[in-house]
């Protein structure tokens, strides 16, 4: 099969717009999560969030107008205005403009999410409801389908490859980014632009999630505090919003034309746990074999992973994650630094696999570990070093980055250094 | 001007996003303003909630200019 490097990056992030500035707030400690201002919160459970930072552009604040039309935007659920923003950055971060007929047919879009346009979903109901069919707008299913981001993106960048979309809830960017090498490595696309968007920050999804007791409902007063994986004092995830694209390409072509390589997409393992709708198997088997799957395809063995960017949501399940990785390691388990940067970020669900992956990218180009915020007194003793409170300087060569979602679906990417081979 | 044809052209410089200069009685939405199919029958459901009329589909199909629908909504009011 073909090799496949990772050549541009883009991001949306609650720490900021712009992979760069996510990631250096990242390492600094930076905290996303607060109290939810933009809608009514009292009558929830859950009343905090991760939000992307919205201004004028500067200082690393999102403003919508820079990446698309107003007119455009009201067509749409943010979650497509996100990507569309972060695939603007990857692509001109690759330095790839594909405009002969021959560029254009090998690039391709893969973008996924995990709900959606819900916000939209919600409004057009109101509207069936309240105003009658004739009142619900052209725009009420092209702005919300999950494809559309992809669709969008193909669209204003003339992709004419493969066309695509990942839902697999949590573990969606993961997936896009491991079906779309899988696409570069078998020769239907040599380009692919691949990740995962999210805009759930709405009233129904918060009470959704907080229903299935999936989020943080303890720290309410203590917005930063909530999001805590591996402590005792966890409770549930923090939920965050954004979303993550990279450029994938098939390494040839990458060196043809003298791109940068962020690293090479190695190893991406996936699994279903057949166990329960919400919960992980208790023994961890399926995150254990999707990683193992992972590292065989890399060619790999557990000793040569340097750092893992865990699932690690904050909640019940983070043990049963750190539980399949010692089984995983083995002995090399005081080599490994294992980190959540949910921590810092929050849980950015069907975006959170593509962010996460470009945090590793970036932990294997800068050789550093990004920290675990709040990981004042683990629940579990681990030989892992789980990176609590700072960022580590470190030597990172391979990085493993575990994404789990609802429905027992498991995906873990590996990425490697890549050193001109 | 009259009063419907100033609505009507602030619907579609709203809607379309065009400049005001551009929307002029002859205009076609879709030749002249970028509109495509899909925003054609959003402005057709923004003429009817501000005017308060009904335009059937067909009516709608002939709705091409921006004097169309001032036509249209100035003899459903009449």
């Amino acid at each position: 099969m073909r090799r496949v490097v990772i050549t541009g990056t883009g991001m949306v992030s609650p720490l900021g717009c712009g992979t760069e500035v996510s990631w250096s707030r990242l390492l600094a400690g930076g905290n996303a999560a607060r109290k939810v201002t933009e809608f009514e919160v009292e009558d929830l459970p859950a009343k905090i969030a991760c939000r992307i930072p919205f201004g004028d552009g500067s200082d690393g604040t999102f403003n919508a107008d820079d990446w698309m039309e107003p007119k455009e935007q009201r067509k749409v659920d943010p979650f497509i205005v996100y990507a569309m923003a972060a695939a603007d950055m990857a692509l001109a971060d690759a330095g790839w403009k594909p405009e002969s007929d021959e560029d254009q047919i090998a690039t391709g879009a893969l973008i996924g999410s995990g709900i959606g346009g819900l916000e939209g979903i919600v409004e057009g109901g109101y509207t069936l409801r309240d105003k009658g069919p004739r009142r619900l707008s052209p725009f009420f299913i092209p702005g919300r389908l999950i494809n559309l981001a992809s669709g969008q993106v193909s669209i204003r960048h003339k992709l004419r490859g493969p066309n695509h979309s990942v839902v697999t809830a949590c573990s969606t960017g993961a997936h896009a980014i491991g079906d779309a090498s899988r696409l570069i490595a078998l020769g239907d696309a040599d380009v692919m632009v691949a990740g995962g968007t999210e805009s759930p920050i709405c009233r129904i999804s918060l009470a959704g999630f907080a229903a299935c007791k999936a989020l943080s409902t303890q720290h309410n007063d203590n917005p930063e505090k909530a999001s805590r994986p591996y402590d005792a004092d966890r409770d549930g995830f923090v939920m965050g919003e954004g979303a993550g694209i990279v450029i994938l390409e098939e390494l040839e072509h990458a060196k043809a034309r003298g791109a940068r390589i962020y690293a090479e997409v190695v190893g991406y393992g996936l699994s279903g746990d057949a166990f329960h709708i919400t919960a992980p198997s208790e023994d961890g088997d399926g995150a254990y074999r999707c990683m193992q799957m992972a590292l065989k395809r890399a060619g790999l063995t557990a000793a040569d992973v340097d750092y893992i960017n865990a699932h690690g949501t904050s909640t019940m399940a983070d043990t049963i994650e750190l539980g399949a990785v010692e089984r995983l390691v083995g002995d090399s388990a005081s080599k490994i630094s294992m980190s959540s940067t949910k921590s810092a970020i929050g849980h950015l669900l069907g975006a959170a696999g593509a962010v996460e992956a470009i945090f590793s990218a970036l932990a294997i180009r800068d050789n550093v570990a990004p920290p675990t915020l709040n990981l004042d007194n683990p629940s579990v003793e681990t030989k892992i070093d789980l990176v609590p409170h700072v960022a580590r300087k470190r030597e990172i060569n391979v990085a493993l980055s575990n994404s789990f979602g609802f429905g027992g679906t498991n995906a873990s990417l590996v990425l490697r250094r890549y050193k001109g081979d | 001007m009259s009063d419907i044809a100033e609505r009507v052209k602030k619907i579609v410089i709203d809607h379309l996003g065009v400049d005001a200069e551009k929307v002029s009685e002859g205009a076609s939405f879709i030749d002249d303003l970028g509109a495509d199919s899909l925003d054609t029958v959003e402005l057709v459901m923004a003429f009817e909630e501000e005017f308060g009329v009904e335009i059937p589909d067909d009516a709608a199909d002939s709705i091409l200019t921006v004097g169309d629908a001032v036509k249209f909504i100035e003899k459903a009011q009449a």
